[in-house]
């Protein structure tokens, strides 16, 4: 199993290691298309976050393997001040500071997992996941069982 | 920077050699509201095919871009959105209104002859 990857976010130029990491890794660990562009866009979106907001942080991007699935952990970690309102935050029409509350909501989208920690003490920590089974038989049965 | 900039009679080509940081991409709008007024351009053909993502940031830029150009007398072509990127936007639900888009660069040259050619039939 690969280890993790970690990019610290101070400027834009960073935006796009963070990017290639990414997508490099999705690719590594066999995601079809267009997978990895999926995951490379919702790492620009709350990297960006990072320079706008607070000015620096970092990006964690980690494997994960086991017999069923695989998948990559993506993790965007401030100590900035935290998101006053963050049901507003991923909210559709919500805008926040120089944007036009796109980001959030939108990284959600193209992910599977996605889920905001913030407060004033401890910053923001968004954590999202995207992952896939090895067969599409295993997804069928996934499916199956989450309806019943 | 990484875009190639060139003019081609009434027309600036602007080819975005690899992925853009924010700060490029902003230049670029920049450099092509300068162009289309220094050399009365008419047309701005824009080809992001070596762009792996189009985010919110970018895809906001690229809007601004037709809109600042379209002020300054200019039609805006977006040529050569990749198929994974343009699912992403898809999947995101970027606005791309108002962008024109065409498969590649004849295809958008002829896109645009079309446009400034009704501008010269309407204006006599």
């Amino acid at each position: 199993m690969e280890d993790e990857v970690r990019v610290a976010i101070t400027t834009d130029a960073d935006l796009v290691t963070a990017r290639a990491e990414g997508r490099a890794m999705a690719e590594r660990l066999g995601f079809p298309r267009p997978d990895p562009t999926l995951i490379a866009t919702a790492i620009s979106e709350v990297a960006r976050n990072i320079v706008v907001h607070v000015g620096r942080g970092e990006i964690v991007l980690k494997p994960f393997e086991d017999a069923g699935r695989y998948g990559v952990v993506v993790i965007a970690r401030d100590d900035g001040p935290g998101i006053r309102d963050v049901e507003a935050a991923v909210r559709d029409d919500y805008s926040g500071k120089g944007g036009l509350g796109l980001g959030l909501p939108g990284a959600r989208r193209l992910m599977d997992d996605f889920e905001i920690d913030s407060s004033a003490d401890s910053g923001t920590t968004v954590t999202m996941t995207k992952w896939r089974f090895r067969d599409e038989l295993a997804s069928l049965r996934e499916e199956r069982r989450r309806r019943a | 920077m990484s875009v190639a900039i060139l003019r081609q009679g009434e027309y600036v080509i602007a080819s975005i050699l690899s992925d853009l940081s924010d700060t490029e991409v902003l230049e670029l709008r920049h450099e092509l509201a300068e162009m289309v007024g220094r050399h009365r351009s008419r047309g701005i053909v824009i080809d992001v095919a070596a762009l792996d993502v189009i985010d919110s940031f970018v895809a906001r830029a690229l809007r601004s871009i037709v809109l600042t150009a379209r002020l300054r007398g200019a039609d805006t072509v977006i040529v050569g959105i990749q198929p994974d990127v343009a699912i992403a936007m898809v999947q995101f639900r970027l606005n791309l209104e108002p962008l024109r888009v065409a498969l590649d660069l004849d295809e958008a040259i002829a896109l645009l002859d079309r446009l400034t050619q009704g501008d010269a039939v309407d204006g006599g």
